[in-house]
């Protein structure tokens, strides 16, 4: 079937809707689970971040049509992964420069 | 002379030239992004014990804001797939939405930004501390409709506060030491609350801005090059997609976390 024939995209507003219910299922379910306790913040923290990276990937693959793009998308989204994990990465690292618990009000 | 590359893709990355360059500007904002959101790390983590604010957002409004920012992409993307499924009038419809809807979460925004430039702590020369939002400002004396404090950290975790009632409180200009609003300035969790979230407010105006543009004016390519028209919607829906995606990391960590 030609991809761009109109059909094609009837198809594809199919799951354009789908991904827009998931989305907002991700939110009430990412709102929900930052009232149970799941006996440490770190742990409620990786949850809440677990549901955002879903939701993200969801718009990013489907409204963003990174799941049917050209490889030189693909290149340039992997450099950015690439530095943004660098610097996160850095991030973290820079913890044990920290003097914690020093300071006081 | 004519732009090259603006419908038929480029022999040699297979794409038009706009979708080349929205992607190098989107992986540019995710650095430039991607470092505030190193700063809010290290400010958090850096924080004394029991002084990160938890609680200090309207959790239903963010989460009513959040699902505005979504409807919004939907109706983008379904915008795109009418051109290509040659609908223009689903096309402005859809569009229009988007545009409402963009308001809507800027309206929002705002609501919520004027409610913390009028929310005050208020320190009195005795040391007791009060907060509360500012109902009269007079020369003399000033009205709070808030709760005095017994300790400046209960103000911290409002979560775990026990007592969420408020009075209207009349305090004395001349026995105020000092007397500050829930503003940027106020400490490192707002200093970064309005960098993150205004920043991102810009990008919803800036993007609204395009968008309405196409909508209104820019429709007219569609009579002429209607490849060309649905190229640029292409284009301006992957940076609100974009808007869309920053703020569903913005939304736990700054509301829920």
């Amino acid at each position: 079937m030609n991809s761009h024939a109109p059909e094609h995209f009837s198809l594809h507003v199919r799951r354009y809707l789908y991904v827009f219910y998931a989305l907002l299922f991700g939110t009430v379910i990412t709102v929900g689970a930052s009232y149970i306790p799941f006996g440490h913040h770190t742990l409620n923290i990786a949850v809440a971040l677990f549901i955002a990276i879903c939701k993200a990937s969801l718009v990013a693959c489907y409204f963003m049509h990174l799941i049917s793009e050209r490889k030189m998308i693909y290149g340039v989204l992997a450099f950015t992964v690439f530095f943004f994990l660098g610097l996160m990465f850095l991030t973290v690292w820079s913890f044990g420069d920290f003097p914690r618990h020093t300071v006081t009000r | 002379m004519d732009i090259p590359y603006t419908v038929q893709p480029r022999p040699d990355t297979g794409l038009y030239n706009a979708k080349v360059g929205i992607w190098l500007f989107l992986a540019s904002e995710v650095m430039l992004f991607g470092a505030l959101f190193s700063s809010y790390i290290l400010l958090r983590v850096g924080a004394p014990e029991g002084n990160w604010p938890l609680g200090w957002l309207n959790v239903p409004i963010g989460t009513v804001n959040t699902l505005v920012l979504i409807t919004s992409s939907i109706t983008t993307v379904m915008a795109w797939a009418s051109l290509k499924m040659n609908q223009f009038g689903k096309f402005k419809l859809y569009h229009a939405l988007t545009l409402c809807l963009a308001m809507t979460f800027v309206a929002i925004k705002s609501y919520e930004y004027h409610d913390k430039f009028t929310h005050y702590e208020i320190t009195m020369a005795d040391g007791r501390i009060f907060d509360g939002h500012l109902v009269k400002n007079a020369p003399d004396h000033i009205v709070i409709d808030g709760r005095a404090v017994a300790d400046r950290k209960e103000l911290f975790n409002l979560h775990a506060a026990k007592d969420h009632s408020h009075q209207q409180i009349t305090l004395k200009r001349s026995e105020i030491k000092k007397l500050e609003n829930y503003g940027p300035w106020h400490n490192t969790y707002l200093a970064i609350y309005f960098t993150l979230t205004g920043l991102h407010a810009l990008h919803v105006i800036g993007g609204a801005i395009v968008i309405g543009f196409l909508w209104a004016r820019g429709d007219r390519l569609w009579k002429t090059d209607p490849e060309r028209f649905t190229n640029r919607i292409e284009i301006s829906g992957l940076f609100w997609h974009f808007v869309d995606l920053v703020w569903i990391f913005l939304f736990p960590i700054l509301y829920l976390l």
